[in-house]
């Protein structure tokens, strides 16, 4: 059982839903926004974390929203990585949905609470840093748009009371090739030790980790590295190792020596492999 | 907008085609509702953290693991636990013919996985059944004779055989 005593609210309205967290923020009941409920049931349950209220967003068609609309695919924040893989209209983004958690649990964790979640890995963020995605907020302010790559540093940058409404990834990058690695310690399902998302855009790979620094990240120097295809895949990933951008995690699963050299080399199969491309 | 701020409330959950109230309070999980209020403790309380799928249940057709839904998302969602089988799950009849239990006490989560598969994807291929059925853990290691059950009831499927 969860310890404490929180309010549950189920708005069916974004403007519902920001007013009634703004309300809830004055009177200092600590509200939070609840997709699928995984992380915050298991962290009150622990005693984690305190919510005073949540705000479950199930109900709000512009969350729920899973569609090609005009040039691009439309995801709302609801939207469960069950739907996101079972679909296949975002391969690469369907395959990092298919590495999270188990399959049941991903019947229930939604895009939006793998993004603005406590648990660091964020891996539905590395497709969308490299298809130049949009992330649509709407606050007390109404909808504020912003590039992904902007909105996503190190964790969602998030106004105040905002709610992540949605997700617009442009057509070009739906079908386009992808590879995608995921390094555990031991088991299968896990978190990652690291985990390598790469996408092709016209004539280069763009690449984007989790699990090897503290938050996910898409580095424009290392793909500069990546794709230089006169040096040999090895060569590339060894430049690489020394452009990490900050001090790669050590933890339990791994040191921060073994990441590294997880990286170089499966860097160095990942490029034999895309040479093909 | 449904709201529910007071310390406890009566709700109605649609359970294995009946509608049951509860009385809860609005942070109760529903594997306790299920259990303490309704009596039906096929789904099994394991880890309590999403890891072990041994109170998992079936919500509008998809397997979900009761220890991580608030009993008051459930509202006006359908229900089904293993008491809901009723014997009637040709998955229930596979798991004897093949001895995919020994202990037993993740068998009522390994059912409602593989009825929920059979009901949802009866043309799985072998990584996808491996994908389901990786949501559970089984201490005593049934995981052949599991996996051989889900097996045949798939290759009923017309268009698999």
């Amino acid at each position: 059982m969860i310890p404490i005593h929180f309010e549950y609210y189920r708005p069916q309205t974004v403007r519902q839903a920001v007013e009634t967290y703004i309300r809830l923020l004055q009177e200092k009941k600590k509200p939070l926004y609840y997709g699928g409920g995984s992380e915050i049931i298991s962290m009150s349950r622990a005693g984690d974390i305190h919510p005073g209220a949540v705000i479950d967003i199930k109900e709000i068609p512009e969350c729920m929203v899973f569609e090609e609309q005009n040039e691009r695919l439309v995801i709302g924040a609801a939207v469960t990585l069950r739907q996101i893989r079972d679909s296949r209209m975002f391969p690469l983004l369907g395959t990092v949905s298919k590495h999270i958690a188990d399959h049941t649990n991903q019947c229930r964790i939604t895009l939006g609470g793998n993004l603005c979640g406590n648990i660091i890995y964020r891996e539905m963020s590395s497709p969308l840093l490299l298809s130049d995605a949009q992330v649509l907020f709407f606050g007390p302010d109404g909808v504020r748009r912003a590039l992904f790559t902007d909105a996503f540093q190190l964790r969602m940058l998030m106004n105040p009371g905002e709610l992540l409404m949605q997700i617009h990834i442009s057509k070009q990058y739906l079908k386009s090739p992808y590879r995608y690695i995921k390094k555990t310690a031991n088991e299968k399902i896990d978190y990652p030790l690291m985990s390598i998302a790469a996408l092709y855009d016209q004539k280069s790979w763009r690449v984007a980790f989790s699990g090897l620094c503290a938050s996910p990240f898409r580095s424009l120097k290392i793909e500069e590295i990546l794709n230089q295809r006169h040096l040999s895949p090895l060569q590339r990933a060894e430049m690489v190792s020394e452009l990490v951008p900050g001090q790669a995690l050590s933890d339990y699963r791994g040191s921060s020596q073994y990441r590294l050299f997880m990286l170089k080399n499966t860097l160095a199969d990942m490029m034999e492999e895309w040479e093909h491309v | 907008m449904f709201e529910f701020t007071a310390d406890k409330c009566l709700i109605e959950l649609d359970v294995n085609g009946e509608n049951k109230n509860a009385i809860v309070r609005p942070s109760d999980l529903l594997l306790d509702v299920l259990r303490n209020q309704f009596g039906l403790t096929g789904a099994k309380p394991g880890c309590k953290n999403g890891d072990c799928g041994s109170c998992t249940i079936i919500m509008d057709g998809w397997p979900v693991k009761s220890c991580l839904v608030l009993a008051v998302e459930a509202v006006g969602h359908t229900i089904l636990t293993v008491e809901g089988l009723a014997g009637t799950s040709p998955v229930q009849k596979a798991f004897v013919d093949y001895h995919a239990f020994q202990c037993g006490y993740c068998t009522s989560g390994f059912l409602m996985v593989c009825h929920s598969l059979w009901m949802m994807k009866s043309d799985a291929d072998e990584e996808e059944m491996e994908d389901w059925l990786q949501s559970n853990i089984c201490r005593c290691t049934s995981y052949k004779e599991i996996r051989k059950a889900m097996e045949s009831v798939l290759l009923q499927n017309p268009q698999k055989s």
